[in-house]
């Protein structure tokens, strides 16, 4: 007979399985991917998630005996009153009972299962189509740093907790009698009195070397340190702390936006999101809607809820600009803002964004993004008055981008600049 | 069944619930020593592997081989079974053991101590004696060659993939996986031993072949019919109708030996997909008789353990509690009834053959004469675990005390009805119906559609027919039916049709063609 420790081998070697199976059901499961998005709320984005998927694609068909047909005979255990001749109703077709019915698991149009924050993440990047070095950069929580997690019993000399690792041998010496120091020079004394008391008590002296080997001898066997009481602190690394950001969300949310301008809306902001939460630790997100009047809303009425009116969007910088003032100051916050919008504005309006934005917000953010959402059947058409007053915006102000926007897939390029910044300042 | 007196006052192998490998070795020998010295089983040299539960979950998703090549079906048992565990609501097997030569033993490290030794009770000699010992295994499967075997076509596999695509290798083995159940030669005679090892050095000798004689101008030149190729070995196809001999069974080695359009990969493929259904075969013929044997081997070894004070009382609890639990049978009206349970139907019978041996009551005497009283109840079982399968074992050894203690009925289904008929209960008149009824529902060729291929055109239209022998009226499922046929028209090439015909009147009762080609 051998034994053998198989746990140190290579983990996830069920990892070919599982992308084989990913592959295999990948449009159901980015349609899950799709349908959990919108779900979502912004700020919960990173994490993994359990999807549900039709399980069309994973059919291991069989050649299998059909339950409604002929007839059979079986045995059951468990008789409590039955006798021959009696009838027992069959169960409804759906939950096949007993081992005819559910052997297959035909029944199975669904399949739960559980996706890591990576597939989670990869499946949402794949619908923005990011290239794969931002994916890359995206996922990973890089810089961490040390902090303390208790107590362990192993680890480097370094380490070592002199309080708790003292506090240990003490209880154990205790414990198990370990004579002091003290007692045994008390004894070294009295063996040295007794010795020199004429005449001398032979019997009184032996018995006193005897008791003092005996200490000595104990006090060799019970260590005054062992490695039984040896503490180290212990330390994890944690996700780096940096300073916080605030995001805010501003929406047009008058008619004209419809629901699917709206999930667009919704998957840029998720990714503005994403990337914030790479670099901040934490991040707050603000939701402002507006039509002509704008005002602070959870996320929930912020994308269901429907308000009826013209389009004024100043009303909301109005809005966002009190927000800061009132709760994130400017030398605790890093300050983002995403704009999204179908272009339309009180042409009235305008001049009073663009001062607005250019007199304070844009210096107060590090970065404003503003998408304009449109149907992609809409062709070219003529610029949109909000697109008109902005573009004279992305000279002067780097840390200004708009985009207008179709479908998912042309969200991502409004981040390219902070990209492209994020990597030249590095160098 | 004595106790040893000098034993009795052993110290408990172990106490509390940590295990150490120095504990588990100890364990092994006290264990063995009651298996062989005092058993006298016949087994496999065991090799114990510790295994996190990862590692027991993806071992389950494939099919309790734990080399088996890649695949995205086991991907998907193994986030299924991921997530039932991780949510509660499915434990794992405390064991996993694999019938080969030497036997390996899986133990999970999260396991206690006293589950530790149940394990190896259970699998490392119970499990253990029947794969080395029953005649079906002896017969069916080599556990000297399988794990070798198993490299080979994992390795295959990869290589396959790496020369061909993941999605070609993918098809042909998605094709193979719904054949699998038709991929068995069931017939005596038909099953030539076959040699896992020589397998390899078959597939090897190929692929030294093709690449000694690979030649890439060749692939400018327009593709050779098959039948050119030089052959090998006799396993290349011919095409040639002598070589082709029906009705056949074996779906997948027909297709293996004849499909017109296949690669030579693709058979070798279809190979290993057949020859893995081969080695399983015996395993779903004794499931009864297997868990039977490994639950009655686990239940002696603890006791006697626990006789002779090697078991302290708190490890005997928690053996107790976890051995009733696996040899719970709950009611058919119960809301946790999924079936007969092996374990417990396996182990009741074999008590029950202990009981007849050593304390017949006149009934035993009546049914089991043979048997009854003979004070061997240890050299009867070795006698059952050899020569038997669950249909022939509960045939013959099925007692009217099972039964009732069971108590057991018959039930009698016709589709048409609205209601199911009792057909006989535990009563004198119903002991020897339910027993026949019982042993039924474990025969696998009764329980598996009966599929032939009756005809197959090589020279003309090229179709493959398919014929499904209908016994008592029971059909196939129509839509898994077709779903199958088209994986079987993919590895054939061309048309199939699949012809349900009854068994007693030779009528035609519906007819399936795939008509969706691939």
């Amino acid at each position: 007979m051998q034994i053998v420790d198989r746990r140190l081998n290579p983990k996830a070697k069920s990892l070919g399985n599982r992308q084989r199976f990913i592959r295999r059901a990948k449009a159901e499961i980015k349609e899950a991917v799709r349908e959990a998005v919108k779900n979502r709320k912004v700020s919960d984005i990173g994490s993994g998630e359990d999807v549900k998927i039709s399980s069309k694609s994973l059919r291991e068909p069989a050649f299998s005996l059909d339950s409604k047909t002929g007839s059979r005979d079986f045995v059951l255990p468990g008789n409590s009153d039955l006798v021959v001749g009696d009838a027992i109703p069959k169960p409804p077709p759906a939950g096949g009972r007993g081992n005819k019915g559910s052997k297959d698991g035909q029944g199975e149009d669904e399949f739960v299962f559980s996706l890591s924050r990576e597939e989670f993440l990869d499946l949402f990047f794949e619908d923005l189509r990011l290239p794969n070095l931002v994916k890359a950069k995206l996922k990973s929580v890089k810089s961490t740093e040390l902090s303390r997690a208790g107590f362990a019993s192993d680890g480097p000399p370094s380490k070592l907790n002199h309080v708790r690792t003292m506090r240990n041998s003490l209880a154990r010496r205790i414990a198990l009698h370990r004579p002091s120091l003290m007692t045994l020079e008390r004894l070294e004394e009295e063996i040295a009195k007794a010795e020199a008391e004429v005449p001398r008590d032979e019997d009184l002296i032996e018995e006193l070397r005897a008791r003092h080997s005996r200490i000595i001898q104990l006090r060799k066997t019970v260590a005054y340190l062992d490695p039984l009481d040896l503490k180290f602190n212990r330390h994890e690394r944690v996700p780096k702390p940096s300073t916080q950001a605030v995001m805010f969300c501003l929406m047009d949310v008058s008619a004209s936006m419809t629901e699917r301008l709206k999930d667009l809306a919704k998957r840029f902001f998720m990714l503005l999101n994403v990337f914030l939460r790479r670099h901040y630790r934490e991040v707050q997100v603000v939701f402002i809607r507006h039509t002509n009047v704008a005002q602070e809303v959870d996320e929930e009425t912020f994308f269901s809820g429907r308000e009826t009116g013209g389009t004024v969007i100043s009303t909301a910088f109005v809005e966002m600009q009190r927000v800061i003032n009132e709760r994130y100051p400017l030398s605790d916050w890093n300050i983002y803002a995403a704009q999204a919008s179908d272009g339309h504005n009180f042409s009235d309006d305008m001049e009073e964004c663009i001062s607005i934005l250019e007199t304070s917000l844009l210096s107060q953010c590090q970065y404003f993004a503003y998408i304009e959402v449109g149907a992609p059947d809409d062709g070219p058409y003529p610029p949109s008055e909000v697109w008109e007053g902005y573009e004279d915006l992305t000279g002067p102000h780097a840390n200004f981008a708009m985009r207008r926007v179709t479908e998912a897939g042309e969200i991502y390029p409004v981040f390219r600049n902070l990209f492209s910044e994020e990597k030249s300042s590095k160098k | 069944m004595q106790i040893n007196p000098t034993k009795a006052t052993s110290r408990p192998l172990f106490d509390g619930a940590d295990w150490t490998f120095d504990l588990v070795k100890k364990a092994y020998d006290a264990v063995e020593e009651i298996g062989i010295g005092e058993l006298e089983l016949d087994i496999y040299p065991n090799v114990i592997e510790v295994i996190t539960s990862e590692q027991m979950l993806d071992a389950y998703a494939s099919i309790g081989l734990p080399r088996m090549y890649r695949h995205w079906s086991f991907g998907k048992h193994f986030v299924r079974d991921e997530l039932n565990y991780r949510r509660g609501s499915q434990a794992l097997a405390y064991e996993l053991v694999i019938n080969s030569d030497p036997c390996i033993n899986y133990i999970m490290e999260e396991n206690s101590m006293t589950m530790h030794t149940l394990v190896l009770a259970h699998a490392a000699m119970g499990h253990n004696h029947f794969f080395k010992n029953n005649y079906l295994f002896q017969e069916w499967t080599r556990a000297d060659a399988i794990l070798d075997y198993l490299d080979f076509a994992k390795s295959y596999v990869s290589r396959c993939e790496e020369l061909h695509g993941v999605n070609a290798v993918e098809q042909v083995l998605d094709a193979a996986h719904a054949l699998m159940q038709q991929g068995i030669s069931r017939y005596p005679g038909a099953n030539k031993q076959m040699s896992l090892a020589r397998e390899r050095e078959r597939a090897l000798a190929r692929h030294l072949y093709e690449e000694r004689s690979f030649n890439d101008l060749w692939r400018t030149v327009p593709k050779q019919r098959s039948e050119d190729k030089p052959d090998v070995d006799d396993v290349t196809p011919s095409g040639s109708s002598s070589q082709v001999r029906l009705p056949e069974e074996n779906l997948l080695y027909f297709l293996e030996k004849t499909a017109p359009k296949l690669e030579d990969w693709e058979r070798e493929l279809l190979r290993i997909v057949r020859n893995l259904a081969t080695y399983f075969y015996p395993q779903r013929q004794t499931k009864v008789m297997n868990e039977g044997c490994a639950t009655w081997t686990h239940f002696h070894i603890m006791n006697r353990l626990y006789d002779d004070g090697q078991l302290s009382e708190g490890a005997m609890l928690e053996f107790l509690h976890s051995h009733s639990s696996v040899t719970m049978q709950p009611a058919w009206s119960d809301r946790r009834f999924s079936g007969m349970n092996p374990y417990a139907l396996g182990f009741a019978i074999m008590r029950d053959i202990e009981r007849i041996t050593t304390e017949p009551t006149s009934e035993d005497k009546d049914w089991f004469p043979d048997i009854a009283g003979s004070g061997d109840p240890v050299g009867e079982l070795k006698r059952v675990w050899a020569e038997f399968r669950d249909d022939s074992f509960i045939l013959q050894y099925l007692s009217p005390k099972v039964i009732r203690d069971f108590r057991l009925f018959g039930i009698h289904d016709e589709a048409q009805y609205p209601h199911v008929f009792v057909s006989s209960i535990h009563d004198e008149r119903g002991y020897r119906r339910v027993r026949q009824a019982l042993a039924q529902q474990y025969c696998v060729s009764t329980s598996d559609p009966d599929l032939q291929i009756i005809d197959a055109d090589l020279q003309g239209s090229r179709r493959l027919v398919v014929s499904h022998r209908v016994r008592n009226g029971v059909m196939l499922e129509r839509a898994n039916c077709e779903r199958t046929l088209y994986h079987l028209a993919r590895l054939w090439g061309y048309r199939v049709k699949l012809v349900e015909v009854d068994a007693e009147s030779g009528k035609v009762l519906k007819e399936h063609e795939n008509l969706r080609m691939p």
